[in-house]
């Protein structure tokens, strides 16, 4: 790791850079007031580098532009890791959520993933409060046209849009869904980055110019709904659970109110609007030529492509505790607002329901991310680093992990998360060697040590790295170490409880007469034993222990013997991720070579041995010969 | 750059070290931490390291002698690979290896290697200088080729045909439980898992029938193949007999007599070739010689060199199907009717034998470059046979989670693993394969 605080003198950057007239001085310019943008700035602002956020606007930093909610399976995973790393979404979520549900209670904890229905509002302040806590960080209201290039070729800043120029060590772009969005509805096409927001038209332009590998994604969003002109008598209810669990460690519990989401669900008649008049909507008229992605398909996709479904269902999610709006999570459209309508008066509950906003497509460039490196900085430019949307993930929750690592980077602190430490790891990792064919969403499928990367032990996972990083605060500290060292005597604890096949027949567990000693953390691995079943056979040694470190201690041993099958596949992984590719790695310099796999070596440039061997393409026989050549580099250079 | 300490591999691999073919000795190279307690079991215990013990090899399961024999002990880190390493010193005879390969094979935390898995922990472990002095790196492609024809080539009557459906279901199984886990909110059907238990019990059942069949052992299929191809009355059969020395086919004036695959064993230098003469290839009404010349175009797919032959001073399209990197050589015959040969082409005339031998060098030639550098075909089907054997273990073990209720996330991993195992010979199972399944199969997401 860089050291990069110099006492009082504070950022390196200040001292390189001369002020000028028309120029103000920071570390890091964050571009974009989204998830990602939030994220990327308050970490930043936590390694003490001056960051200022250029937004369009103060009051939409934090915004959902979609779905309401943060968290799920997978997403909720990256909401603990920031989490563990002292960023803001999990705090915020808890501070705003009217609807929390841990997902796949009835399976086992590795795929159990927290989600909250959010007030967007409460949402928002909660965001803009965390981050006004945050004394080096600035907010600029501004647009931004285009980036500064430095006579060294770095980014060093960038140009709003009323000409003002500023200047800073490092650059982080988050634009969203705003890079030369366009919004479609049926034959309609506004430009824009949501609605009732301008695009970032000029800058993705120059990006073009300078010769970003981009490309066109989409996305949709459905109409939203007066809740005041629902039927809500005959719909569903669900409830969240009871008592809400919170994302946060640091949060104790959850003080909003808590409501209830409905559930309705299409129909055939819906069904034959929607086919009738398919040729108007946006994507099948062939406005749209950005991919979507397969798993948020939009309502018109769901009826083509699994045409023998007579019915979707529809979550009616509040948008807040006093705002009417119910957002349809299941009807994205980009239909004309007269199909939208005719819709909904065949949707049970939704026969009279008034449309606040229609649904609506959106299209937008994104960078290929296979253009960066792992710190999320562009090979093209260096000191960019680009986060969330522009990088062809979908997801808040996506966007604010990467700007997270985004911003850390950029204040020049070295944050690396590999496969088998986090789904930040996970993600990165994918985007940058596999890039982003469809928008990218994360799926606990999508990770190989899955049942190690859990919501549970984020903290255990991430957090010593956040503090060797500087990212953690001191409340957060105290609260992780005082955690660990119960966790540490509690495991020490049942190891040491536990006795021979006849002991422990008289505490009343029958095992195998073989005269092997078990331990209590044996014990609880097998199944039928529950930690209930241990405190009965211990019940003073064991009191001392809470529910929450008996629930980790139980999880543990669910997974010990796969976990200690998966220990070796980490093993193997972190060997070949040992190995480090050297930067001018010259592919037409190694012999044996396929030109298939040198043209995949080019555009993909990894970083690892390891990385080099998950591109899709690489043989065995080619990873070998790049092993071998770089073995002989070094040997050279050692020699 | 970071040094790299020899690390302890979790597995023990083995694998033939010497060229396979004919030879006098073949020498079976072990690396791992169970190399020396694999070699004790099969009878060379207690080695002192660096000094050659006379061993007589059993098989640890009937004690039925194996081979006589030498064996080696190089304790790591001073060993080829960096590891612990036994080398077994063997008489050649394919028998014999096929013996110790199931012997090795049955020992605990042993398997066999994959391609170029020696060389990559001799570069691991910085044993860079010996592997190369070996030229080993160049072998990998040759392996990996190798490996794929012997594949195809055992798709007649082994392992090959069935793994890539067997593939297709292990990753169906997959995606519907992965489904399940990560789509709670969908409309995924409750029976889902019900349905996926039944998957699972067949494929359970397909790869222990499959362990089996391969346990009985196949015939053995060692060394090469080349198939004869081209049209009706072009000399196939004359061709074969004259290389055979020996009337296998039957060879009339008639077009169309060789209906179905007829095939030779040949040694050429040593190496053991088998030589197809497949049935002309032409448009026919006739449904047996129709059948015919689907084989011969089967076979023509599966061959490691593919002889296409014509009659000299007559046209003919060349371009066959052969499988992918397969070899080909064009012959042209019946010159003594005084057809020209074109260029590139051998001409050959049985009746006066003009152009044989060159022909023979020629093959010869084309034995030695794919034999030298291949890998013996009862290392690959130890490989299959470990791969299936593998997976159907993790799939009983995820079938067995399924019907206990064990924890789904648990039974996936269980499938990982025979994915994982299965992907060794038929290529890796992506995320991607996954999530194409999934999405092919239900409608999810909002």
């Amino acid at each position: 790791m860089r050291e990069v605080f110099d006492g009082a003198l504070g950022f390196p950057y200040h001292q390189a850079m001369s002020a000028q007239a028309d120029t103000i001085l920071w570390d890091v310019i964050v571009v974009g007031g989204g998830h990602a943008g939030c994220e990327a700035a308050a970490a930043s602002a936590r390694l003490g580098a001056r960051t200022v956020l250029v937004t369009h606007r103060r009051d939409t930093i934090g915004v959902m532009s979609c779905n309401p909610a943060i968290g799920g399976l997978g997403k909720g995973h990256l909401v603990r890791e920031i989490d563990a790393l002292d960023g803001i979404m999990a705090r915020a979520i808890d501070r705003s959520g009217i609807q929390f549900r841990v997902l796949n209670l009835s399976k086992g904890p590795a795929v159990r993933g927290p989600r909250a229905q959010a007030d967007r509002k409460l949402y928002r302040q909660a965001v803009q409060e965390i981050l006004r806590e945050y004394e080096t960080l600035s907010i600029e209201e501004a647009g931004v046209d285009d980036l500064i290039v430095g006579a060294d070729g770095r980014c060093g800043g960038v140009v709003l849009q009323d000409g003002r120029r500023l200047r800073a060590g490092a650059v982080v772009l988050t634009t969203g869904t705003f890079l030369r969005g366009m919004i479609h509805m049926g034959e309609e096409r506004t430009p824009a980055g949501r609605v009732g927001d301008g695009p970032a038209a000029a800058l993705g332009a120059r990006m073009q110019a300078m010769g970003f590998p981009l490309g066109r994604l989409k996305t949709g969003t459905p109409p939203r709904l007066d809740g005041r002109t629902i039927d809500w008598a005959g719909l569903d209810a669900q409830h969240g659970d009871d008592p809400p669990v919170p994302f946060s460690t640091l949060t104790d519990r959850i003080t909003v109110p808590q409501i209830p989401c409905h559930i309705t669900a299409t129909s055939e008649a819906g069904h034959r609007i929607i086919r009738d008049n398919l040729h108007r909507s946006a994507m099948y008229g062939g406005h749209i030529e950005g991919r979507g992605p397969r798993y948020c398909p939009s309502i018109e996709d769901k009826i083509v492509r699994f045409a023998d479904k007579t019915s979707h269902q529809i979550f009616l999610e509040p948008e807040g505790l006093d705002d009417p709006t119910v957002y349809p999570n299941g009807i994205s459209t980009s239909l004309p607002r007269d199909v939208q309508d005719s819709l909904l008066k065949t949707i049970p509950g939704l026969e009279c329901a008034e449309i606040l906003q229609p649904g609506y497509a959106i299209e937008y460039d994104y960078a290929d991310p296979r253009d960066l490196t792992a710190d999320l900085q562009s090979r093209r430019l260096p000191g960019l680093y680009l986060a969330g949307q522009i990088n062809g993930t979908t997801g808040y929750e996506e966007a604010a992990a990467q700007g997270l690592v985004a911003g850390t980077h950029a204040a020049g602190v070295t944050l690396s998360i590999d496969r088998a430490q986090g789904y930040i790891g996970v993600m990165i990792d994918d985007l940058t060697t596999r890039g982003a064919p469809e928008p990218y969403r994360m799926f606990t499928s999508r990770a190989e040590y899955r049942l190690y990367l859990r919501a549970d032990n984020a903290d255990q996972r991430l957090t010593g790295l956040g503090l060797a990083a500087g990212l953690v605060g001191s409340a957060r500290q105290a609260a992780f170490e005082t955690r660990m060292a119960r966790l540490d005597v509690s495991r020490e604890t049942l190891d040491r409880l536990g006795g021979s096949p006849p002991q422990l027949a008289k505490r009343g567990f029958s095992v195998n007469q073989d005269g092997q000693r078990r331990s209590a953390a044996d014990l609880l691995s097998y199944p039928g034993v529950d930690w209930a079943a241990l405190v009965r056979a211990w019940p003073e040694e064991l009191a001392a222990i809470g529910p929450d470190l008996a629930e980790q201690l139980s999880i543990e041993a669910l997974y010990s013997g796969y976990l200690a099958r998966q220990d070796l596949d980490v093993k193997a992984y972190r060997r070949d991720e040992a190995v480090v590719l050297p930067e001018d790695l010259d592919p037409d310099a190694i012999g044996s070579l396929s030109s298939e796999v040198r043209d995949l070596l080019k555009r993909a440039r990894p970083t690892t041995l390891g990385q080099a061997a998950r591109l899709p393409g690489m043989t065995p026989a080619a990873t070998l010969a790049l092993l071998r050549h770089v073995k002989r580099g070094a040997n050279r250079s050692a020699a | 750059m970071t040094d790299f300490l020899p690390t302890a591999q979790g597995e023990t691999i083995f694998a033939l070290a010497s060229a396979p073919g004919r030879a006098g000795v073949a020498v079976i190279r072990i690396s791992g931490p169970h190399a020396a307690a694999a070699a004790a079991r099969l009878g060379a215990a207690d080695l002192n390291p660096r000094e050659m013990t006379l061993v007589a090899f059993r098989a640890p399961s009937d004690r039925a002698t194996l081979d006589r024999g030498l064996a080696v002990l190089f304790p790591g880190p001073a060993s080829f690979t960096g590891e612990d390493v036994v080398e077994l010193h063997l008489h050649g005879g394919r028998a014999v290896l096929d013996g110790m390969f199931r012997a090795l094979e049955a020992c605990p935390g042993l398997r066999p290697a994959d391609p170029g898995e020696f060389s990559r922990r001799a570069f691991l472990n910085g044993k860079m200088d010996l592997a190369e002095a070996e030229g080993l790196a160049d072998l990998i492609d040759a392996e990996t080729a190798a490996q794929r024809a012997q594949a195809l080539r055992q798709m007649g009557g082994g392992i090959g045909a069935v793994l890539d459906p067997l593939r297709e279901e292990l990753i169906h199984a997959l995606a519907m439980l992965e489904a399940w886990i990560d789509f709670p909110d969908e409309e995924i059907p409750p029976d889902l898992l019900d349905q996926t238990g039944e998957e699972l019990a067949g494929l359970a059942t397909r790869l222990s029938g499959l362990e089996d069949s391969s346990a009985r052992g196949e015939r053995l299929r060692d060394g090469l193949s080349m198939a004869i191809v081209g049209p009706p009355n072009s000399g196939k059969s004359s061709l074969l007999n004259a290389l055979a020395n020996r009337d296998v086919a039957i060879v009339s004036e008639t077009a169309g007599t060789t209906r179905d695959v007829l095939e030779v064993g040949l040694d050429l230098n040593g190496y053991p070739v088998t030589l197809w003469d497949t049935a002309g290839l032409r448009e026919t009404a006739d449904s047996v010689e129709r059948e015919g010349v689907r084989r011969a175009l089967d076979r023509a797919r599966a061959a490691d060199l593919v002889i296409h032959m014509a009659v000299a001073g007559t046209s003919y399209d060349a371009d066959l199907p052969g499988r992918d990197g397969a070899r080909d050589l064009r012959v042209a015959s019946k010159t003594d009717l005084g057809g020209t040969v074109p260029a590139g082409w051998i001409g050959v005339s049985v009746k006066t034998e003009a152009g044989l031998a060159p022909l023979l060098a020629r093959l010869t030639e084309e034995a030695d470059r794919m034999m030298g550098l291949g890998e013996a075909p009862s290392l690959t089907r130890a490989r299959h046979r470990h791969a299936v054997g593998a997976a159907r273990e993790a799939v009983e073990r995820a079938r067995a989670g399924v019907a206990d209720g064990l924890p789904l996330e648990l039974v996936a991993e269980d499938l990982r693993h025979a994915a994982q195992a299965i992907g060794r010979v038929t290529g890796r199972v992506d995320v991607d394969d996954l999530l194409d399944v999934i999405f092919s199969s239900f409608c999810l997401g909002k």
